[in-house]
């Protein structure tokens, strides 16, 4: 026989939060993902411990606009969880506007680590350490490029009125995404900026 | 056996036994018949310290799992055909029995594997380093696809090198030292050491040990292209005394031909050959190849594959991208007096 | 219950499940069949997200990729018959096995499986699809495609020719200068995202998709086992993407990660191809281990002994799997300290693998074994596991693995392995699922004769490889002197191999003849318990008319298993049919949590599929613009597949925020 302890309970249809399929995906392609961000990390400290080179090749790094950078980062993250709180406080318009601020920050961090690159005497063909700063960069660089094409999205559909109070779940699925490139700075941040001066 | 057994239980008596036939067959045909002349088997020969204690854990080892296997094999047997009481057909056996299986089996199964860990280990640390430090340091370096030879000495004046061939003295315990001039290789004298890999921009090392006079193979084991497999050497062990002499003979330079054929050959080799191979004493320098100063020293040329004959070298010289294609050498088109020459100019090579 | 439906605020967003039956032939079912049909011709077939018909795909793929792999191993054999030979040239050898390692490990061994579990998970689990059904299409064509382009370059005499785990610097640049290696590289990472997204989906269809009461310790031994794989790839895949990429960048960008002379260390690439390396040979036996565990108590008439040991064992395997893999390169010249604690983790590992033979062993000991054609292949199969495991034990002892590392004894165990955990449950799982599969069963006298022709070609072509390798055969040799000892060994293994291979031409036979001609099959034709049994052969494709309610681990044998007083509804259950529709339940205890709108067949998949693989193609062709322009497609591809829809209830339906504000 059927138990009804259940059966008479209404349950939420479709993609709701965290019982939508899609936030279960984003937290198993944000393990992937940062396995592989793990991998990369191995990989510089293994060449770091193993190498005879001076490192880093040219001196301490430089820590203002890098770490300027990092706040920028940050506070995009915030922007887009204020975001999707708005969302849910009924006042699309703040949401909407919370979330061009965090595309609009994401999008100043992509131009400064540019210029940061650009300011490098070096390439990733010069020395070991050049191919390891440009490759770790430049794998973040394109995560957030990723997550700056989510946030445009976002912000489109929010625009074009998608999204309510109890429909919001793909704002907190990219949202996610973007959370995870923001913390995945951090650890590239301390590995290529913080550690040398330890 | 229960006589209502359907046909596949013949045939599974059958085909176990066939099995268990044919490997026995294998063993003894291929250990009695051949292996006597199998210049690699490490699993019945090993002939020095660092190779013997190894052996012993491979003879354990191979006990144990043949043991293993023939009792987890007349279990297996035991429960596809033991007698069993007629049941419904329609019925289900209990669910939460038979757990004792487990426990048993994985505790003995545990038991025996830590005891085989802590006899790795002790192998493992009795192996690692010799019981006296070596008193003669080689300094083995791979190419594709043959293998260069320095003996290293305090003077530099007693440092020399040769190819494809490792002599040692019998009772002390040699370091080789392991480099790589292009790819990853593997050296190894299987009846002496095992194997340690030749890595670029790495120094690794390991020692072996001769206990016996005699010849040892050796072979690379790590794949590293087109020639891998024709990729041999020998560690000839010899007795103190016999080590000094060689080692005196490969110190000294050859001496120029004087002979006119081989004086031709000379000129030629310098001119054709001296770009890669190297013989000290004329001035030829190569580095890219094979040091050829005392080649008729040698029993074999070409990293193992042919015996170091005069025939054996025209042919080599000659077809070379026959007998090992890709190999780095390029065959050459050479004429009759050509090949005289440096036939007789390498006859001098002693 | 029309009331409770009606009474709910917005029904669009929330509503009691319908409970109901849904009898062949009823109208209910009617409808559910239409909803879930995929379209008639091409159509169909290029948008189907049916995780049946994909799970098919896979299998028959694999298939096809382990014949040519099998055509490649018997051309080897024959050169390594004699001594001596010159019927290939060593370049040719050399793709040759390297290409059979990689269409072996990674284009049968886990796409085999993967359409084992895309087909079977469902039912098992029973829900009417996997998590994401588009995922797993692009997962498929991903293979598909990620195949073909590993294969692209082998017809002219360019494919990879390094061996499948690749080493450098015999890779780099300096010694490998054509597209060989590129092909393989950019092949591999392309291969790399279409096991990641197959192995997330799976994670997340345990976790969401389990009918209801179908709580954690009650699926099935294969579902565990295809988790943990699923589990261990997420992990361990993103490692060999990245050695793989990183060879490419060195190669096509001039960077240093693994040139010596610069700094860079060969070494890194051998740790990172084993950290992958070692937790996917896991991956590739696991699930079929659990295949066995699932159909072996079919045919013995109980339950398998020790569930939660089977279960748990196979976690710690893969646990395990990730701290060994040091134990591929015990050679490299590593100091005794790291050599001693991964040798002893390696022989740790066998203990789980001792839990799990004991388990089958004592299945059959207390079952009435029914020698059917499935029930050969599996006892067989733990006889094979018990020598690849001994061979293991073996090899993970340091000192002797000095010797035996890089010889024909490691190359005899891998096979035993592979193929002993891989390629006999499979075939065995195929007899077994072949009914519910296409509705018919396969011949049992070919069968039998299938079985035994394999059984005996495997040990006689493999086991004497052991041999060969304890009398210091290396691998990877195109020919060997015929004064080393090894003539008679080669011979006898060539000569199995062919036996071997003469087994699968008549298991194919049985196959392609069976498809046509076999026995029409009941719904369960081995009187099995699990919930694929529970519908009809072949399944609908709708899988479950009703979502059913589950009670206990074999709901097709409580009635006789005697165990307290609950039952499953397998009649009546969750109805669900207001467009694609499935229950999402609670991940541990399996109670309903969520409706799920299930996505209708799509393009999408394959076109994003298909400019993935065509921008690798212009990565390896260096057409620069050309892969711009493929990855825009790829980003708009993915873009109309993220796009919200109403009819998944992702985003508010037009106009009605107007509506809403009113409410307000």
């Amino acid at each position: 026989m059927i138990e009804t302890t259940s059966a008479d309970k209404p349950l939420p249809v479709g993609s709701a939060g965290k019982r939508s399929g899609g936030w279960w995906g984003m937290v198993a392609l944000i393990v992937t993902e940062a396995s592989l961000f793990g991998y990369l990390l191995f990989t510089y400290f293994y060449l770091a411990s193993q190498t005879e080179q001076h490192w880093p090749p040219e001196g301490l790094p430089s820590l203002l606009i890098p770490g300027v950078n990092t706040l920028i980062l940050l506070t995009s993250s915030l922007f887009v969880w204020a975001s999707e709180c708005y969302l849910r406080f009924r006042q699309p318009r703040w949401s909407l506007a919370f979330m061009t601020m965090a595309t609009v920050l994401g999008a100043c961090f992509v131009l400064i680590q540019l210029s940061e690159w650009h300011k490098k005497p070096y390439d990733m063909t010069s020395h070991l350490y050049g191919s390891l700063y440009f490759t770790i960069t430049g794998f973040h660089l394109l995560h957030v490029l990723v997550g700056l094409v989510i946030l445009m999205l976002l912000l489109i559909w929010i625009a074009l009125g998608y999204f309510d109070h109890r429909q919001y779940a793909a704002v907190t699925v990219g949202g996610l995404y973007w959370h995870f490139v923001d913390m995945v700075w951090l650890f590239v941040f301390s590995t290529l900026y913080l550690l040398p001066y330890l | 056996m229960n006589d209502s057994g359907l046909r596949c239980r013949h045939c599974a008596a059958v085909g176990s036994a066939f099995f268990s036939m044919v490997s026995a067959a294998m063993l003894s045909s291929a250990a009695e018949a051949e292996t006597e002349a199998a210049p690699l088997n490490y699993f019945l020969h090993s002939y020095g310290p660092a190779s013997t204690p190894t052996m012993y854990l491979g003879w354990v080892f191979a006990a144990i799992a043949v043991a293993v296997f023939l009792i987890i094999a007349l279990l297996l047997a035991g429960a596809l055909f033991r007698k069993r009481a007629v049941d419904e057909p329609a019925s289900i056996g209990r669910d939460n029995q038979g757990m004792r299986w487990i426990y048993i089996g994985t505790g003995v199964s545990t038991c025996i594997l830590f005891a085989l860990a802590v006899y790795v280990l002790i192998t493992l640390n009795t192996i690692s380093r010799p019981a006296r430090t070596p008193a003669l340091t080689v300094t083995v370096t791979g190419y594709d696809w043959w293998w260069k030879v320095e003996y290293e000495d305090n003077d530099p004046a007693r440092r020399f090198v040769t190819a494809n061939e490792i002599h040692i003295p019998i009772g002390l315990p040699v370091l080789v030292k392991l480099k790589s001039a292009d790819v990853i290789h593997a050296f190894w004298v299987p009846m002496l050491a095992g194997k340690t890999q030749m890595i670029p921009g790495q120094a690794n090392e390991q020692w072996l040990e001769a206990e016996v006079e005699g010849i040892y193979r050796g072979q690379c084991t790590q794949y590293c292209g087109l020639q891998h497999a024709h990729m041999g050497f020998e560690v000839v062990a010899q007795s103190p005394a016999d080590f000094r002499a060689w080692q005196d003979e490969q110190r000294r330079a050859v001496i120029p031909a004087s002979a006119a054929d081989a004086v031709a050959g000379q000129h030629f080799f310098i001119e054709r050959c001296a770009g890669c191979h190297s013989v000290r004493g004329i001035g030829a320098a190569g580095a890219h190849a094979p040091d050829l100063t005392h080649l008729n020293s040698r029993r074999l040329i070409a990293a193992g594959l042919l015996t170091n004959t005069p025939e054996h070298q025209v042919e080599w010289i000659m077809h070379v991208q026959k007998l090992k294609p890709g190999d780095r050498m390029p065959g050459f088109e050479l004429s009759s007096s050509e090949i005289a020459a440096l036939s007789a100019f390498l006859s001098t090579l002693n | 219950m029309k009331d409770a439906v009606e009474s709910t605020p917005e029904p669009r967003l929330s509503r009691v499940p319908e409970v109901g039956s849904a009898p062949i032939g009823s109208a209910a079912e009617m409808r559910l069949a239409e909803i879930w049909e995929s379209a008639p011709g091409w159509r169909g077939w290029l948008s189907t997200v049916d995780h049946k018909e994909i799970g098919l795909r896979y299998l028959v793929t694999a298939f096809i990729f382990l014949l040519m792999g099998g055509i490649e191993a018997l051309i080897m054999r024959l050169q390594l018959a004699r001594p001596e030979q010159t019927l290939l040239t060593p370049e040719q050898y050399n793709q040759l096995f390297t290409m059979h390692g990689v269409t072996m490990i990674f284009l049968y061994s886990l796409p085999v499986l993967s359409g084992f579990s895309n087909y079977l998970w469902p039912l098992m689990l029973g829900s009417r699809d996997m998590a994401f059904p588009r995922l797993n299409a692009l997962s498929y064509w991903l293979f598909l495609f990620a195949g073909i382009f590993l294969y692209a370059s082998f017809p002219l005499g360019e494919g990879p020719n390094a061996g499948w785990f690749n080493y450098v610097p015999f890779t780099g640049l300096e010694f490998n200068t054509g597209p060989n290696i590129d092909v393989y590289a950019l092949g591999m990472v392309l291969l790399g995202i279409s096991t990641t997204v197959g192995a997330i989906n799976f994670i997340v269809t345990l976790f969401r998709m389990r009918a209801p009461g179908m709580s954690i310790d009650k699926v099935p031994i294969l579902v565990w086992g295809t988790l943990t794989a699923s589990v261990a790839n997420v992990f361990a895949v993103p490692s060999a993407s990245l050695a793989f990429f990183l060879l490419w960048l060195d190669r096509n960008a001039s960077t240093h990660f693994f040139d010596a002379i610069n700094g860079g260390k060969p070494m890194l690439w051998q740790h990172l191809f084993w950290m992958f390396g070692h937790p996917w040979v896991y991956a590739v036996v696991l699930p079929a281990m659990g295949i066995v565990s699932d159909a072996l108590p079919t045919f013995c008439r109980r339950p398998l002994v020790g569930y939660s040991a089977v279960a748990l064992s196979t976690m710690a395997t893969m646990l395990l799997g990730f701290g060994v893999w040091i134990h591929h390169m015990f050679a490299t010249g590593l100091p005794t300290l790291a050599l001693s604690f991964f040798g002893a983790t390696s022989m740790v590992i066998s203990i789980p693998s001792a839990v799990a033979v004991f388990a089958w062993i004592a299945t059959i000991w207390l079952g009435r074994p029914v020698f059917s054609t499935p029930f050969l292949f599996f006892a067989g199969f733990v006889l094979l596991f018990v020598v690849g495991g001994l061979s293991g034990v073996m090899t993970a002892a340091v000192p002797f693995d000095f010797q035996l590392n890089e010889t024909y004894f490691v190359v005899a165990h891998l096979h035993y392995v592979l193929l002993g955990i891989n390629v006999f449950p499979v075939v065995g799982g195929i007899y077994y699922w072949f009914p519910k599969f296409f509705g018919r069963m396969m011949n049992e006298t070919w069968g039998k004769w299938s079985f035994w022709v394999m059984f005996i070609g495997f040990n006689l072509g493999f086991f004497p490889m052991h041999l060969a390798g304890l009398l210091g055969m290396p691998r990877r040799i195109y020919t060997y002197a015929p004064n080393m000892g090894w003539n008679t060994v080669n011979l006898i293994t060539s000569i199995g191999s062919f036996i071997f291979a003469s087994g699968i031409l008549i298991f194919l036979v049985n196959l392609v003849i069976s498809l046509r001609r076999g026995a029409l099959a009941a719904q369960n034709p081995w009187d099995a318990s699990t919930l694929e049994w529970a519908i009809p052969s072949p399944p609908p494709p709708y899988n479950f008319a009703v979502i059913p309610l589950i009670a206990s681990r074999h709901p097709l044998w409580e009635d006789r298993l005697d165990e307290g007083e609950r039952r499953s509804s397998l009649l009546e259950g969750y109805l669900l049919m207001q467009g694609r529709e499935t229950l999402g339940t609670t991940p541990l205890d399996a109670k309903p949590d969520v409706i799920l709108k299930m996505p209708d067949d799509s393009y999408t998949p394959f076109f994003l599929g298909l400019a993935s693989t065509l921008a690798f193609a212009g990565l390896l062709l260096d057409w620069r613009q050309f892969t711009l322009l493929m990855t825009l497609a790829a980003g708009l591809a993915l873009t109309v597949w993220m796009w919200p829809r109403t009819s998944l209830a992702q985003r508010v339906p037009r106009r009605e925020p107007m509506r809403e504000k009113n409410h307000d």
